[in-house]
This record gives structure tokens, sequence and C-alpha cells, in this order.
């Protein structure tokens, strides 16, 4: 019944108060929608995690007997510490941009980005290793769909690494906003959380 | 009635610059634009082309069904004519329409200059026409368009003519660049909405149809991902051999179907949520009644939001789903009635005991309400797990959702672009052309739906060509609706293209509403507001004595309207 007698609404003068409609500065407003965009990107990662682990509680054998799955091999496991621990120096590099530090964090950043490469490099040489594809069962699909689609993402954020690192050539350019680099370090940081989950689904989870 | 008072109204010389401004750029709207307000109009007007091409569909679809035998198409073509029908009106008419006037109205509506990211805003607008025509140019190939429906269930979408370039191969594109932009556009939306709220403007002044627009595009945000996923599995079975739906591989067809309605349940409420917001503008103004409730339909929208996530296998009821499962899904899905409940409460009590104004846009809102009720209840029945089964693949099923996404979904979007008309184009529309075009609607629409429901529960079956003869009455009764029902899209073009050209000038509040974008000029500047707004009020203070967006000194307009 209150919203017939709005007064008490009417005599409410305080429009600068708390919660509604502070406007927001650029970087904050954009790091919003870059960390809304990546929950969505993560959820497609999640449907594909979802239809896996149900397809292998819920079906038959995911591989046709006789069929090796993936090994959890010495280079398997050195490639994917060196992707993990890639979030250090990305964090570090966007600390070295907020102090304008330029040249620290090019050479973080580079870092970064060749270790990123390092992880694809080793994960072509485990897909060329396997002895099974794609067609394989249901784990062959699986398996290649989910490590391809993140490899794909490694592979944006290195190519938008590249983008930010030209970016501070030029000449003022960070002075206005670090937001870019920040978004891409976010980025890289979910792309690396999401492949621990995937290593601990292909090589820990043992059948 | 308040039509021809309108036109002396104030607002004119305020309007007078950007008013002759916009006459000028009439081709910015065919270009690469960064104003949310020229998208918006770019989303409405390319949803609705596609929902005339759709409409043509159905109208075939109508006209095969005319006879009980199979004889206008082939039964290939029929399954093709279906599942583009399906597909073009939800993924190409409804979706993006109310984008459109979301990003036309929630700018304005929270006081912001533009969206949070205009130039997201115009590639996720821009990735819309191409997927459409794509989608539409498989109707070139040899072998015709996707013939699966509008879900795509495997194993039968799989089962397509030999070669990459097929109809289900575009289809699943099609979609999927959709799916991309409106994931773009949800991320814009919610940011727009959390971030960018003039001073003053807290979350519960916000107008319901912002509230709903938010609910919307968090389901968009978060649900949208799992049908990606799903249609790019089914891309690789499709294309690369992989095995994920394929039963006689080990696949599980069923997963798709999960995966599916995962997003699929949530996104009606991506539909319909936005037609209530409509409704929970144009009711209260209509009536000079404050919205009732204002915070339990604000909190019902995020509610229905929450509920629509726990209530997809419902669709999956007669797919072997255990019985553990069905039953909880019974109990969710009834669950959904309460909030829904309460927003029709809502509009029923502003209505109660008020001044009613029977213009155009309120027509079409309590017109959409009415028929609401119908598709609403036959939901309930449905949701009931042991009648849904006997009406499993029915055409009461058809007769269901078309009460809801034509009845009540499109009925509200065309009673928005009225209420909203003055505000977009700086120009009146024709109140008679606009009420014989909701007459044609409201009867055309339950002509062709409500012998649906009939048929469906004598056993009719749904996407089938053919039926048996016993029907045929009701079906002819249908089809002469989906005929009027065409016939009803003249009156309203004409009215909206040739008041655009020669209708006289709008006032910048027609309606005497309440709700900032009535406070800026018709059509609004490329800023939208000159000075930012500060807010200081609830929304919805009809008839609230101090408080009136009518000029003072216009005292028969303030007498007209029950100030």
């Amino acid at each position: 019944m209150r919203n017939f007698i709005p007064s008490r609404k009417l005599d409410d003068s305080r429009p600068q108060e708390e919660g509604g409609g502070k406007r927001q500065d650029e970087h904050t407003k954009t790091m919003f929608g870059v960390g809304a965009f990546l929950i969505s990107e993560s959820l497609i990662f999640a449907s594909f995690i979802v239809a896996y682990v149900s397809l292998r509680l819920f079906s038959g054998p995911m591989l046709p007997p006789g069929v090796k799955g993936p090994e959890l091999s010495t280079s398997v496991i050195i490639h994917s510490i060196v992707l993990i621990s890639s979030s250090l120096p990305a964090q570090l590099a966007e600390g070295a941009v907020k102090r304008k530090k330029l040249n620290q964090f090019r050479l973080l950043w580079v870092i970064t980005s060749v270790m990123g490469a390092y992880f694809l490099v080793g994960e072509v040489k485990e897909w060329l290793g396997l002895d099974f594809d794609v067609t394989t069962g249901q784990f062959g699909g699986a398996f290649y769909i989910l490590t391809g689609f993140h490899g794909l993402h490694v592979t944006a954020g290195i190519l938008l690494q590249m983008l930010m690192l030209v970016r501070s050539f030029i000449p003022g350019n960070y002075k206005k906003g670090h937001t870019g680099v920040s978004a891409v370090t976010l980025f890289w940081h979910v792309v690396d959380g999401i492949w621990v989950i995937l290593f601990s689904l292909f090589y820990l989870w043992r059948a | 009635m308040t039509n021809n008072s309108t036109q002396g109204l104030g607002g004119r010389s305020e309007s007078e610059a950007s008013y002759n401004q916009s006459q000028q750029d009439w081709w910015r709207y065919f270009t690469f634009n960064k104003d949310h307000k020229v998208i918006g109009v770019q989303y409405l007007t390319t949803a609705f082309a596609f929902f005339l091409i759709g409409g043509v569909l159905a109208m075939l679809i109508r006209a095969e069904l005319i006879t009980p035998a199979s004889d206008l198409f082939d039964r290939p073509l029929y399954n093709a004519l279906f599942t583009l029908h399906g597909t073009i009106m939800i993924f190409l008419w409804i979706i993006p329409s109310t984008v459109g006037m979301s990003n036309f109205l929630v700018p304005l509506m929270i006081g912001a200059d533009d969206m949070a990211f205009p130039l997201l805003n115009a590639i996720s607008f821009w990735m819309v026409p191409p997927a459409g025509l794509l989608l539409i140019s498989s109707f070139l190939l040899p072998n015709g368009p996707a013939q699966a429906g509008w879900w795509s269930y495997p194993p039968l979408s799989l089962q397509v003519p030999p070669g990459v370039i097929n109809g289900q191969f575009l289809w699943i594109l099609s979609v999927l660049i959709l799916g991309v932009s409106s994931i773009l556009g949800a991320v814009n939306f919610v940011t727009t909405i959390v971030r960018m709220r003039a001073p003053g403007m807290t979350f519960f002044r916000m107008p319901i149809f912002v509230w709903t627009v938010l609910s919307a595009q968090l389901l968009q945000l978060f649900f949208l991902p799992s049908l990606t996923g799903g249609l790019l599995l089914l891309l690789a079975d499709l294309t690369i051999g992989t095995n994920f739906f394929k039963p006689f591989e080990g696949g599980s067809p069923v997963l798709y179907q999960h995966m599916f309605w995962f997003y699929s349940h949530p996104t009606v409420y991506v539909w319909v949520l936005p037609a209530f917001g409509i409704f929970s503008e144009i009711i209260p103004a209509f009536s000079r009644n404050p919205l009732f409730g204002y915070r339990s339909v604000a909190v019902a929208s995020i509610g229905l939001a929450v509920v629509s996530a726990t209530v997809w296998a419902h669709h999956m009821f007669a797919s072997g789903t255990p019985k553990w499962v069905r039953i909880l899904f019974m109990f969710t899905s009834e669950v959904a009635a309460i909030p829904t409940g309460v927003k029709v409460f809502a509009w029923t009590a502003t209505v109660w005991k008020s001044r009613l104004h029977l213009d155009t846009p309120m027509l079409f809102a309590l017109g959409g309400v009415v028929m609401f009720m119908i598709g609403g209840i036959t939901g309930v029945m449905q949701g009931a797990m042991p009648f849904d089964l006997h009406v499993n693949n029915t055409h009461f099923i058809v007769a269901h959702f078309h009460y809801i996404v034509y009845n009540t979904i499109t009925v509200a979007i065309y009673g928005g672009l009225y209420f909203w008309y003055p505000k977009v184009t700086g120009r009146m529309y024709n109140e008679g052309w606009g009420k014989l075009h909701f007459w044609l609607t409201f009867i055309g629409a339950n002509l062709t739906f409500f012998p649906i429901f009939i048929v469906g529960l004598q056993g009719m079956v749904r996407r089938v060509s053919s039926y048996d003869p016993q029907y045929q009455g009701w079906n002819i009764i249908a089809s002469l609706g989906a005929f009027l029902l065409g016939v009803s899209v003249l009156p309203f073009l004409a009215n909206f293209i040739g008041s655009w050209l020669y209708g006289p000038q709008a006032p910048n509040n027609p309606w005497h509403a309440t709700g900032l974008e009535w406070t800026t000029t018709s059509p609004p500047p490329r800023e939208n507001f000159e000075q930012t707004p500060t807010v200081t009020l609830a929304p919805y203070s009809y008839g609230q004595p101090d408080y009136s967006t009518v000029d003072s000194s216009d005292r028969e307009a303030i007498e007209r309207h029950g100030k």
C-alpha cells in the first residue's frame, strides 16, 4: 500500500547518497565490463567441462579399449608450471606500468609472453605425441576441443600482450592510463586458472 | 483522446533544433554509428525486417495446414519452414527488438549520456544483419536450410546431406554469431546499468524497465555460454567427427538437450522480462497511478531471473529423465508462477479504480497482460509433469508459447513502440491507425492461437504437415487468423512511416509520464541531457500533487490528466 502514499519518497532529498549513481571513472567502468566478459567466457569453458565430466560419469568408457589416454609426463608438468607461474611477471608488469616504469614493464611483459609461448610449443608437442585423435571416442573430442580452445585463449593473450607492448612505445601512451594492461593481465590470470582445472581433469583424474 | 490534446503542449521550441538536425541526419541510420539511440533504431528496424520474413514463413506454414493433406510443400521444405520461422522469430526478432528498445531507453532512463562501451555496442549490432542473412541464405543451398527445428536436437540435426556447407552448418554458425553479439551486448548493458547511473539514481529509483533489462542481460551473461558451448560441440560433431552427441558412438543426445535448455529456458525470461518492463511503464502512465508495489515488482524481476535458472529440465519430461529429476523440476517450474503472479497483481492493482486513458500503448499493454494470463496459466498446466506428458509434442505446446512470444511479448513491443515513438522520432503517430492496428492484432492473435490449444488437447501433433481430417475446422480458423495478423502489419507500417515523415511534431512529454527520458527533448540531443540530471524522486510518482512533469502553465492538460 505504501506506494499509494509516495510523499515520504518525495521528501527524500538525499540525491548524492551512497549506492546510486556515482559516476565511475573510466578505468573502473572498463574493468567492470572486462570482468563481466571474462565471467561469460569462463562459463563457455565451464559448459565444455560439465559436458566432459557428465559424459565421463554417466556414459560408457570414453576411449575405445586399447587406446591410451594422455600421460602425466615431465614435459607436461614443466610447461604447465611455466604457464601458471607466468601470472607472476604479468602481475608485476602491471604494477610497473602503474608506477610508470616503462622499461621494467617491457621486460616483465616479454617474459610473460615468452613463458606463454613456451607453453604453446609444449602443448603442440604433447598433441603430436598422442595416440588418439579428435574422432576417438568421446575423450578425443573433449581433450582436443578443451585444450585447443584453451590454447586459442593463450594465443589471444600473447597477441594482446604484443599489442600492449607496441603501445608502450607510443610516447605518453600509458600516462593517460593503464586500463589495457590491467585488462590483459586479468585475462591472463583467468586463462592460467582455467589451465589448472583442465590439467586436473585430464592428467590428475585417472580412471 | 490524449493524442489530439498533446500537440498543443510545451516542448516544441526546445525540440526544434535537435529535431531539424535529426531530419538532416536520416542517413546516419545506415552508417556505423556509436550513438546508442541510432543503434537502438537500427536494431529495431533490422529486427522488424526479419519479423516480416518470419511472418511470411508463418503464413506459409498456416497455408499448408489449411488442408489435412501435405499438399503445398514437400516435407523437407515444410521442416525447413518451421525451423527457420522459429529461429528467425526468436534470435532475429524478439531478442534484437527488445535489445534495440533497451539500447534506446536504458541510458536515457538512468540519466547517462550513452552506453558504457559505445564502440562495442555498434559492433554488437553489426553482427546481427550478417548472421541473419547467412541464415536466410541457406534457402539457396541445393539441399535447403536446416530442418531439425529451432532446438536442433541431435541425432536428427546430425543427419545432413554430405558436404561441409549444409543448412545445419549455416544454422549453427548464424546462431553462434548472434550469441557472441548477445554476450557483448550483455556486458555493455550490465556495466551501463551498474556503473553509469546519474547522481541520485539508486537501484530502487530505477524504472522497472531498467530492472527487467538488468535481469534479462544478467541471464544472457550467465547462461548464453551454455548454448554457445553446446552449439560448438554440435558443430564439432557435424564437421570434424567428434562423438559427443552421437548415440551409436557412445555419445549422449540428452546431454545436448541439457546444454540447450540450460540456456534456452532462461532465454524465455530474457524475452519476456523486457515485455514486463514495458507493461510496467505504460500501465501507470495511462492509469495515472503509481505502480503498485514498486519494490516487489523490482525484486520479482530478479527473482524470476533466479528461478528461471532452475527449471530447464521441464522441457525434457519426455526425454527419459529419471523420476526424481522430473519431480524436482516440476516443483521449481511451478515456483516460477509466484514472481510472475506478483507482477500481474501489481499491474491489476495499478489499474484498479483509476481513470484509464485508452490510448494505443495502453490498449496494447492491457491486451498483452490479458493474453499473458492465458499463456501463463497454460504454462502452469504444462509445468505439471503428468499433464505435460499428455500434451507433449502437440499443438497445445505451440499455442502456449505463441501466447507468450506473440500475444505477450510482440504485443508488448508494439505497445512500447507506440509509447516511445514520439521520443524516438520527434513526431506523433496517428491514433486512429494505431487503434485499428491494435484491434486487428488482438483479434488476429486470439483467432490464430486459441484454436491451436483445442486441436492440441485433442491430440494434433506439431511439426507435421499433414493431420487427421477431424482437426480441419479449427485449423482453417487459425490460418485465417494468421492471415489477419499478416494484414495487421500494414496499418502499423503505414502509420509509422507516414507519421515519421508527415506526423505532427511531438512535445517532450506527450503522455505526462514520469521518467528521465521524458525530461529531455524529442528526439533527444546527441548527449541525451544538456546537463547530467540529478534524481531526487522515486519512479512512478503519478497523482502526487507536489510533483508534475507537465508544464504548470498548461492548466487544461493538468486537469485532463488528473493532476
